[in-house]
């Protein structure tokens, strides 16, 4: 989106365009197949029939970080996983969004006290966009974590920012 | 055989480098000397009344003044049981048993990955768990924690 974003001033055809835009961002995001700990088993099962993310269009898990543009970072990750999840999230194409699932990706979660081993907290790494609670969260909670990163995206627009 | 006739077969054997603990809760254990940890492990291994054939697990424990390494042994044939000890002062080595019990390769490792303690005639004693470039020994009561590895930080 490079080309058009941060162009043009704020007129009925670029919130027009925003719209469609949006739409088409929010409604088929691209997860990386990432799976770090426990709460990758409820990300899994939340792709499967039961709960079927593909509702809201995020079902075509890409085992390739240059074909997906959201990370759903389920798990506790370690400290020789760090630079990976790093390298992993630098290796994602523009516009890219990240989900901290569980308490390990969120702070560290059970480990934040006296494990030697474990980052405390994804965001000491990658910026996050949206945080999902729950050792592990149910399916549900990650449906309702993506939702608010739907209603993120919505708000997003490429007319020029004022600084 | 339970725990004293063993600890009485191998007192018959080996004399003073033998002690018999007992614990009133949880299991007894038998100490034994460094030096003479090997013979007696392959006595223990080799005997037929006694044929400790599986080390069930290898552990170690750091106390403020030694390092203290356990052994659980168990008998596949005769279905008895062995808590093992042997400690040393903090850099010591202690004789590697993993010419006895394979097993006792990756505990050994193990061990001196989480506590670094040194094990001699090991075959390949190299960190199993945490990253080759891990600095220091995480179990270890005097252990650092590190403010950063590879670039990310380690504490909030
Ligand atoms: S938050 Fe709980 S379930 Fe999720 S990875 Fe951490 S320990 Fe496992």
């Amino acid at each position: 989106m490079g080309l058009i974003e941060n162009r043009f001033d704020k007129n009925i055809i670029v919130t027009s365009a925003d719209y469609f835009i949006n739409w088409g961002r929010a409604n088929s995001l691209w997860p990386v197949t990432f799976g770090l700990a426990c709460c990758a088993i409820e990300m899994m099962a939340t792709g499967m029939s039961r709960y079927d993310i593909a509702r809201f269009g995020a079902e075509a898990f890409r085992p390739s970080p240059r074909q997906a543009d959201l990370m759903i970072v389920s798990g506790t990750i370690t400290l020789k996983m760090a630079s990976r999840l790093k390298l992993i999230y630098e290796q994602m194409p523009e516009t890219k969004y990240v989900m901290a699932m569980g308490a390990c990706a969120c702070s560290g979660g059970p480990f934040v006290k006296h494990s030697y081993s474990v980052l405390k907290g994804a965001d000491l790494v990658i910026p996050v966009d949206v945080y999902i609670p729950g050792c592990p969260p149910r399916p549900e909670a990650l449906l309702d974590g993506l939702m608010k990163l739907q209603a993120l995206i919505k708000e997003r627009t490429i007319a020029k920012q004022s600084v | 055989m339970n725990i004293q006739e063993i600890a009485d077969k191998l007192k018959g054997r080996f004399g003073d480098s033998v002690e018999f603990v007992p614990v009133a809760t949880g299991d007894s254990f038998i100490m034994v000397k460094r030096e003479s940890l090997i013979p007696e492990a392959r006595f223990l291994h080799e005997t037929p009344e006694l044929y400790f054939d599986s080390l069930m697990c290898l552990t170690g424990v750091d106390y403020p003044d030694n390092f203290t390494v356990v052994y659980h042994l168990f008998s596949t044939r005769h279905l008895h049981k062995l808590v093992l000890k042997v400690s040393g002062a903090k850099d010591s080595l202690v004789q590697s048993v993993s010419g006895i019990w394979p097993t006792a390769n990756w505990f050994e490792r193990e061990t001196y990955d989480l506590l670094g303690v040194k094990f001699d005639n090991h075959p390949n004693l190299t960190r199993i768990l945490l990253p080759d470039d891990w600095t220091g020994h995480p179990l270890r009561k005097d252990y650092q924690y590190p403010k950063t590895y590879q670039g990310c930080p380690c504490e909030i």
